[in-house]
């Protein structure tokens, strides 16, 4: 069965996160995200969750972090500046294994910049953005239904791996309304896996695949979690290189080995292509106009709809463009997401940048004048 | 050898002894007080989770064999708060010092008790940064020499108890490791309390705030601090002179009102024809 709203960008990811099952929001009211909080404060009490508002952004993170561990999915919703706050105790999310989900609506940055005009500054930020290596998973929705279906693709991304993952959206993508589709038969549930209890039980265990099933507090297991370095039981062992070198090997080995799973593009055009488009989030869709006017002309353009940031899709954009003479990094910031296509594809092909600061998006004609100077040049 | 045991040994984790607390430090009175209160206030252990932030006094939930979660500098109210209302049937324990809950968590602690969400709170205060050696901290009394006050402190210290109490904790009470009775007793009413509890326990830290203020040996450490101890009712008619360098102890706040979790869960309810969301993570359908 089908359903359609017509719906704010912020609103989907609300619904998306009730239906994937989140009963836990704290939060800590920041533009152009609050919608997602005042959304969930309305609606988590209808399905037995509960909502909370935090005094800062470092608190909800921390309360998101303790909700999840307590055996209930959970998620908050910032902006930039709010991002920031949050980012030691997204370490610690990471170290601990703890499944959550962080929206992160992008405003101008940085500092409190522009509260209410879109970027797409904060896409490092997501990347590298707590101290120390770790991998992180980012999605980035370029519709309103996306919104809502990536958010539910979060959650179960965030239970499969046990990690915290981002949503990278925008503000053009949190206010503006479109139609959205609701199809029941594309909704998929990945629900927390429980361990055993064995006399053997290890809470970290290095298995192949990275990762462990979670227990929640009050199961019995009496498992001890700490943002210490620590060993398989969890216990803290902070001076033994061995134990730290396989712990943070392990948490970032779960993501790499998995990458090609986890990461996804979608595309068009590209097999003729000579020059191919990149860009993600909302400048897309004036990048897909651009593609489709352009084709008109006679031009072979062709472009890549980047869907999950992080893990980078290395191996998909690297097969797509092979034969283009060109690529375009479209995105609203001065350089973020071009540097890991630079880093991949320098060698094979010339690789261009057209970025926009300020608020306003990319226009497809300012996206067709590029791609003119670039292949006439 | 001596084969004294601990009859508090079946609550540790045995594995993780021995622990890292310095010989003298008050950790371990704490920790004994707490089990005895535990005991005597009739909980249920394998409902027990503790929650604790960064310093000395965060590492005790490690040593405890129940669910713990050992958390960010500070931030242990925070994880704490989304625990309990994730699941409300788990008796929440916070365990944290000073500089844990007073300077770097100040924040958190004023609306934790402004919440009064129903956790116990046991704030460790030995006046300094133990586990970084020996730097000042916002409950430093005046004058007293850290690492990072050579010349003395010139701050003028919080009063944790009193602070939490104004804040709007529905428990709050000081007292000190020279009097575990008292320790004892309020640590019990602060567990069975439903609200937000927090029991401040100044304490001892003879290898940094007694080394370098001339108490040489925990003895006597533990000779001032009961020498400077008076009871809130003989402090009140004291005059500010007379209370310097005093600790004062007694409950500052001991009063029931609304709890946050029962309050969210009952407006969930009603709200929801009856659902909960409990373990919620581990569901298939919603």
């Amino acid at each position: 069965m089908a359903e359609e709203y017509f719906i704010q960008g912020n609103e989907a990811c609300a619904k998306g996160a009730i239906v994937a099952g989140c009963r836990f929001f704290a939060g800590y009211p920041i533009t152009p995200s609050t919608e997602i909080a005042e959304t969930l404060a309305h609606d988590l009490p209808k399905v037995g969750g509960s909502f909370v508002q935090m005094e800062d952004e470092i608190a909800s993170m921390g309360a998101i972090i303790g909700a999840s561990w307590g055996g209930t999915k959970s998620m908050t919703a910032t902006s930039g500046p709010g991002l920031s706050l949050m980012q030691e105790n997204i370490g610690y999310a990471f170290l601990t294994e703890t499944p959550l989900v962080i929206v992160d609506v992008q405003r101008g940055s940085p500092s409190t910049a522009q509260p209410t005009m879109g970027a797409q500054g904060d896409m490092m930020q997501a990347r590298w953005g707590s101290h120390g290596d770790y991998e992180p998973i980012a999605l980035s929705p370029a519709s309103v239904e996306e919104f809502f279906y990536f958010t539910i693709k979060a959650f179960n991304l965030a239970e499969q791996y046990r990690v915290p993952v981002f949503i990278m959206a925008d503000e053009t993508m949190g206010h503006m309304r479109e139609k959205m589709r609701i199809d029941e038969d594309r909704i998929e549930i990945v629900p927390r896996k429980r361990p055993e209890l064995t006399d053997d039980y290890l809470p970290f265990k290095h298995v192949e695949n990275g990762t462990t099933p979670m227990p929640a507090f009050g199961d019995g297991f009496n498992i001890h979690i700490t943002g210490l370095t620590h060993d398989e039981r969890g216990y803290p062992d902070t001076n033994d290189p061995e134990t730290h070198s396989r712990l943070i090997n392990r948490l970032c080995g779960k993501i790499l080995n998995n990458r090609n799973e986890i990461s996804s593009v979608f595309h068009q055009f590209c097999d003729d292509a000579d020059t191919i488009i990149i860009s993600y989030g909302s400048p897309i869709r004036a990048v897909i106009e651009a593609v489709l006017k352009i084709r008109k002309e006679g031009r072979k353009v062709g472009y890549i709809k980047i869907d999950t940031p992080w893990p980078f899709p290395e191996e998909q954009v690297i097969e797509l463009t092979e034969g283009a003479k060109n690529v375009i990094v479209v995105e609203m910031n001065l350089k973020q997401m071009y540097w890991e296509v630079e880093r991949i594809l320098k060698e094979k092909t010339n690789v261009h940048f057209m970025g926009k600061i300020g608020g306003l998006l990319p226009a497809p004609d300012e996206i067709i004048y590029e791609v003119k100077k670039v292949e006439d040049k | 050898m001596s084969e004294k045991t601990n009859r508090f040994l079946p609550y540790m984790r045995q594995d993780r002894l021995p622990h890292i607390f310095c010989p003298g430090c008050g950790n371990g009175a704490v920790m004994n007080a707490f089990l005895e209160a535990m005991e005597k206030a009739e909980m249920d252990f394998d409902n027990i989770a503790m929650v604790s932030g960064i310093g000395c006094s965060s590492r005790i939930p490690g040593y405890i064999n129940c669910d713990s979660l050992h958390t960010t500098h500070g931030r242990a109210l925070t994880f704490a708060t989304g625990l309990k209302i994730a699941n409300k049937d788990l008796d929440v324990v916070v365990f944290s010092g000073d500089g844990d809950a007073a300077s770097i968590g100040g924040n958190h602690l004023i609306h934790a008790a402004r919440r009064n969400l129903n956790i116990t709170m046991i704030c460790i205060n030995n006046n300094i940064y133990g586990m970084t050696g020996g730097q000042v901290s916002p409950t430093s009394p005046k004058g007293i020499v850290a690492t990072t006050a050579p010349y003395g402190n010139y701050d003028t210290p919080f009063k944790l108890a009193e602070l939490v109490a104004g804040a709007g904790a529905s428990y709050s009470a000081r007292w000190t490791t020279v009097e575990m009775e008292n320790l004892v007793l309020s640590i019990k009413t602060a567990l069975k309390n439903p609200g937000f509890s927090f029991v401040e326990v100044v304490t001892l830290c003879p290898t940094y705030f007694g080394r370098k203020n001339n108490l040489k040996t925990p003895t006597a450490m533990a000779a001032v601090m009961k020498a400077n101890t008076v009871f809130k009712s003989a402090a009140e008619r004291m005059s500010e002179k007379e209370l310097k360098d005093k600790i004062v102890v007694g409950e500052f706040a001991n009063k029931q009102r609304d709890e946050l979790s029962e309050v969210l869960e009952k407006f969930s309810i009603e709200n929801s024809g009856g659902k909960t969301a409990v373990n919620s993570a581990y569901e298939t359908e919603f």
